[in-house]
């Protein structure tokens, strides 16, 4: 049976018109949907006997509890969720003195191949629904608390760009969560055409992967390089206007003497030229299998240091999570996946 | 959505293999041997890409792909007929070949940056290694039997076969003792191939900095 939870309000209008239902109760079961605490489409109390009836024979609500939680040393938790093709994804919450944010998955599994990245050494096994993952914010036992929603889990959020918009269309909504969308942040390793329908159709924040700003060098640790340069990406990000509110920042992992040196400060300075954003420094948090180092954090200062200096607003990502696997770069459900036997090599 | 996408004739859209095709057009733009293009039916679907599979001095544009049932494109480019058109982009990417000696790793329709290369001339100190799952999987096998010689290693995971390796091409990656250093290793096909070919490489001590990686997706 399929899930209401997950679908948007046109879609829940299209469904109960399907059903011989009246219009208007669309909205009311996006208010028992996104706004108020039920589980079951028995209790949503103001639909008619029969309508939900005949939603309960086509329909199930949707909810997913989280199968497991972990919680790391410094408060932070790791979900982990069933999806619907019974495979797995974590998200993690992180509580801070002024802001608690959860960082949600959109893909389980990542294409993408980046170098330093445990979901990527896991492939990809499917895409989310919009509902898989709306639901990592409703299920959290915490979300009264959420202040911000970042897309940094497992996957490439542009590489399920439609179930994505879809997502953040629920969240932003009057009808839905009702957020303002400074509360959310997508981020995305460069995928331009996605990028651009972003950017055209959400206010959300946008976040880009960037850990380096040398294409050569790019191209080693990320192959979506090859795809869709860096500079294609800048170019998208100047050719858009992003107001005094909404904010674009980089990433960026430092590799000890790799990416970490003042050449670097000087070309990020260069190719940032023009371009309203801060970044986001973070630190390794390392992989198997991975011939990376992370920069130390004296290196680390002298960076930001610098790039300060030169004008870029940058900050350095606090490491939450690293013991239990919850950090930036760490989130795998690998060892829950079967192994496809019939793959092309 | 302006995708940039101009409408060009199909001349051949021909099965090579049960559900892989080549789709040939005529040659009117010049690229670099390991770009791709996007590909869609309609001036304003979403396009994919692909890799172009034909040499930069050839008349005519090689686009090898196959069918994903699951798909929304290659279902419906399969049932297309010479006289019919499609939409592409220019030429884009920068996954390049070099003259530079090269072992080239390929699974499935991955080979196709390969035999743009090669057919651009790029055939100097090149090693192959394709891995599929039947002997019909091997593209293109004749001419780089004929030129690669030993250098050619065909590696098929459910058949065997005379002179193919009878098994994954990461089992044969293992397996090797030697895997030279200091010439760059070019990756192209699925990303679980990509990752897990990178992760034995990397293990075998080749810099990671030697190599480079086309994803699909």
């Amino acid at each position: 049976m399929k899930s209401l939870f997950g679908n948007t309000l046109p879609e829940l209008q299209n469904i109960v018109l399907d059903l011989g239902l009246p219009k208007f109760t669309a909205a009311q079961i996006t208010d028992w949907l996104y706004k108020k605490d039920i589980s079951s489409i028995e209790e949503m109390s103001n639909l008619s006997k029969k309508a939900r009836t005949l939603l309960a024979e086509k329909y199930v609500f949707g909810l997913v509890d989280h199968t497991k939680v972990q919680e790391s040393s410094d408060g932070t938790k790791k979900y982990l969720f069933p999806t619907q093709n019974k495979k797995f994804i974590e998200a993690a919450y992180i509580p801070d003195e002024n802001r608690n944010t959860l960082c949600v998955s959109s893909q389980v599994g990542c294409k993408m191949g980046c170098l330093f990245c445990m979901t990527g050494k896991q492939g990809f096994q499917s895409n989310l629904t919009a509902g898989e993952i709306v639901n990592q914010v409703r299920n959290l036992p915490e979300r009264e608390q959420i202040s911000n929603v970042v897309f940094m889990g497992m996957g490439e959020p542009f590489d399920n760009l439609d179930e994505v918009l879809k997502s953040l269309e629920i969240f932003t909504s009057d009808w839905g969560f009702g957020w303002s969308p400074k509360r959310i942040t997508v981020s995305t390793i460069g995928i331009v055409p996605a990028m651009k329908t972003f950017l055209d159709q959400s206010q959300c924040h946008l976040a880009v992967s960037m850990h380096s700003p040398f294409e050569e060098e790019r191209k080693k640790l990320m192959p979506v390089e090859s795809v869709y340069s860096l500079e294609q990406v800048l170019d998208t990000i100047r050719s858009f206007d992003f107001g005094r509110q909404r904010r674009v920042s980089f990433e960026y992992i430092m590799f000890k003497d790799l990416n970490d040196t003042t050449r670097h400060v000087n070309e990020l300075a260069r190719i940032l030229n023009g371009i309203r954003c801060r970044i986001n420094l973070i630190r390794f948090h390392p992989i198997p299998n991975t011939p990376l180092e992370g920069s130390d954090d004296a290196s680390i200062e002298k960076f930001m240091t610098a790039l300060n200096d030169k004008g870029i607003r940058t900050t350095l990502r606090a490491s939450r999570g690293q013991d239990i696997f919850a950090a930036c770069g760490l989130l795998s459900t690998k060892e829950l996946v079967k192994k496809k036997e019939d793959g092309d090599y | 959505m302006n995708n940039n996408l101009k409408e060009i004739t199909i001349l051949r859209n021909e099965e090579i293999s049960p559900g892989v095709f080549v789709l040939t057009i005529k040659r009117n733009f010049s690229f670099v041997p390991g770009q791709v293009i996007s590909i869609a039916l309609h001036a304003h679907d979403q396009p994919r890409m692909y890799s172009i599979a034909s040499g930069t001095q050839d008349d005519e544009v090689w686009i090898l792909y196959n069918i994903k049932p699951e798909g929304e494109l290659t279902p419906e480019m399969a049932k297309l007929k010479p006289g019919n058109t499609i939409y592409i982009s220019k030429p884009e990417g920068n996954f390049y070949g070099t003259a530079r000696p090269a072992i080239w790793i390929a699974s499935g329709t991955g080979i196709a940056p390969f035999v743009s290369m090669w057919r651009s001339g790029l055939k100097k100190d090149k090693m192959l290694i394709h891995g599929g799952r039947f002997l019909n999987s091997f593209y293109f096998e004749d001419e780089f039997k004929e030129a690669l010689g030993k250098n050619y290693i065909r590696c098929c995971s459910q058949e065997s076969g005379a002179g193919v390796y009878q098994g994954r091409l990461t089992h044969w990656l293992k397996e090797q003792e030697n895997l030279v250093e200091d010439r760059k290793y070019y990756l192209c096909g699925s990303a679980e191939m990509v990752v897990e070919t990178r992760d034995i490489l990397i293990e075998k001590e080749i810099p990671y900095e030697n190599i480079v990686a086309e994803i699909y997706f």
